[in-house]
């Protein structure tokens, strides 16, 4: 791509070819180009306007009325009072605040080690053993949780980690009753148990994304690594694990935002619950600002947790570009 | 090829293992919705006399016919308004190269990671003063909003990789703007456009905490939103909770299994564009 392009418009010197085919005098035609160059841009700007005008107003005007909010002490109704940084100070030094950002970090774990580490693992065993129909069904079928909505899967899990549950009754079947419990009212399960669900529904994204990124790996590679009697393991790392970086990247990138932002599966499992032990930023937003109404509170939790995002997912992204460079 | 025996076994017999894990959780709440509505069930057995009217004491109590035309207008009102301004945005971005274009990409892609849970609290009262709180604009308006980061971006990866000679070509035919857009450019944009789409109604479908939040009237949200509300009414009632979840996975599942091929390689292509 050429630098002077991106500022001018692609059209320009076709108009002003024209211009030179009906009027000769350098003057008329300089000026009639200024005109059409400021016209092109008035136009094009006129191409942009609905899409800025929507996101400007539902997207950048909460954005800075979240900042704003974020310095006031405000119950949505009555008058609202400055209070400076207060409210983050709160948020820092309440532990049920704070820990939120803990949780998050928690999920963030589960979240995307296991879908991108089990995810690497069965893609690689799909390329090696089930190149033809078989692979394509288990790549369908283990796609199937990420189109449901999050709701939909927090509601199953909601009952097959209950008490009467399946998960329980597998468990009491293979003879491990001694460990059964209600997993997700349970003060240390309950959040190993969210993260849980998070990776019965992003393992399929992650294992598809990942098949793709193998299958556009040059075949020889794993012909010649085969030819030498390389093991699935020899193979797995030194050629599927060192080549897929920036599939790897950007999985990671997709669950660890999913993880930070996460509130569906929260809000209709355990609604935070038992005690804060599952809340993350998300659900203490909505608590805070729905049922307590200290708008001012939970906006600042909501900066926070906008920056906590940017903060992750910059490094990431930078990592995997480079490494394809 | 130097495949072992055992090895092609195991790892297909681990690959089974995977699907079976997948798939365990939808058969079971399909059993549990079959057992007698208000009895705490097995979690995989099947029923002794399956209740079948289970599905339509479902689909009449969350008033599922609403729901769909309640879901289907969103859709309808937020895709191809997305569309349409998100791939006219692009055009002049990628492909007009309008002065100011760095600025108004960078602007967009600014918007990509944004958690909405970052901006739900003034939206609410942003709703409320404009007067459009619990209403369907409620969730129409905003997700055509916080679509445009995403699709912008999506759209100017089709635009800019498209030789400019085509608009200079048009343009010695004397062609205005609108016409490159909408007669040239349009057609030729069809592919990311279907994807876009196609993503895009997925997720509205899914949409859950703008329907919590904006809107009080379940009837009136999408699929995602209606299925949180009918949980908070019959979570005690498992068998009619899991009828009601399967009636509403149905229009999704059917949806994904037409357009399968389709719908994984427009989400993963939207992974790595993002």
């Amino acid at each position: 791509m050429k630098k002077g392009y991106v500022t001018m418009p692609a059209s320009i010197e076709s108009i002003a070819k024209s211009n030179l085919t009906s009027d000769n005098s350098p003057v008329a035609n300089a000026l009639s180009r200024r005109t059409s160059v400021r016209r092109e841009t008035i136009i094009g700007w006129l191409f942009v306007l609905p899409a800025l005008v929507m996101y400007a107003i539902f997207v950048l005007v909460p954005l800075v009325m979240s900042i704003r909010y974020s310095f006031y002490s405000w119950n949505g109704i009555g008058e609202m009072t400055w209070v400076g940084i207060k409210n983050y100070i709160t948020v820092f030094k309440v532990p049920n605040l704070i820990g939120t950002i803990g949780n998050a970090f928690q999920l963030v774990l589960y979240f995307s080690i296991f879908p991108v580490g089990l995810g690497l693992l069965i893609a690689s065993i799909i390329h090696r053993v089930a190149p033809g129909q078989f692979g394509e069904v288990t790549r369908t079928i283990l796609f199937l949780p990420q189109i449901i909505p999050l709701v939909a899967a927090g509601i199953i899990w909601g009952w097959l980690l209950s008490l009467s549950g399946l998960v329980n009754e597998i468990l009491n079947a293979i003879g491990l009753g001694a460990i059964t419990r209600a997993w997700l009212g349970d003060f240390t399960w309950a959040l190993p148990a969210v993260g849980f669900i998070g990776v019965w529904v992003l393992l399929g994204f992650c294992t598809v994304l990942l098949l793709t990124g193998i299958n556009k790996i040059d075949p020889s590679l794993y012909e010649s690594a085969r030819i030498d009697g390389a093991t699935w393991w020899e193979e797995f790392t030194s050629i599927t694990v060192p080549l897929l970086k920036n599939e790897i990247g950007v999985c990671l990138t997709v669950t660890i935002t999913n993880a930070l932002a996460a509130f569906d599966i929260v809000y209709v499992s355990t609604a935070g619950g038992p005690g804060n032990s599952t809340a993350v930023p998300g659900i203490q937003i909505y608590i805070l600002a729905f049922t307590q109404q200290r708008i001012g509170l939970a906006s600042a939790l909501a900066v926070l947790l906008m920056i906590l995002v940017v903060i992750v997912v910059i490094p990431i992204q930078r990592l995997s570009k480079e490494s394809t460079l | 090829m130097k495949i072992s025996r055992g090895e092609y076994y195991s790892g297909r017999i681990f690959l089974l293992l995977m699907m079976i894990i997948t798939v365990l959780p939808f058969i079971s709440i399909f059993t549990t919705a079959l057992y007698p509505s208000g009895t705490i069930p097995d979690g995989l057995s099947w029923p002794a006399n399956p209740h079948w009217e289970n599905f339509i004491t479902a689909f009449k109590v969350a008033n599922m016919s609403t729901l769909l035309a309640s879901s289907t207008f969103i859709v309808l009102a937020v895709v191809p308004i997305s569309l349409l301004i998100s791939t006219m945005a692009a055009f002049a971005i990628g492909q007009l190269r309008i002065p100011g274009s760095r600025f108004l990409l960078f602007l967009f892609v600014f918007g990509l990671t944004l958690p909405m849970g970052g901006i739900i609290v003034p939206l609410y009262y942003l709703e409320r003063q404009m007067g459009i709180y619990n209403t369907r604009l409620a969730i129409v308006l905003p997700l055509i909003g916080l679509y445009m980061p995403f699709a912008v971006y999506w759209m100017r990866t089709h635009f800019i990789n498209m030789p400019t000679e085509i608009s200079e070509a048009a343009r010695v035919d004397g062609a205005s703007t609108w016409d490159l857009f909408w007669r040239i450019h349009l057609p030729l944009a069809q592919a990311p456009i279907t994807s876009l789409g196609i993503l895009m109604s997925v997720w509205t479908w899914n949409q859950f905490l703008l329907a919590l939040v904006l809107v009080e009237d379940p009837s009136h949200r999408t699929m995602a939103g209606a299925l949180g509300a009918f949980q908070g009414h019959y979570a005690t009632d498992v068998p009619l909770l899991c009828a009601g979840t399967i009636m509403i996975l149905v229009p999704t599942l059917i949806i994904f299994v037409i357009f399968q091929r389709q719908i994984i390689s427009a989400m993963l292509q939207g992974s790595i564009k993002g």
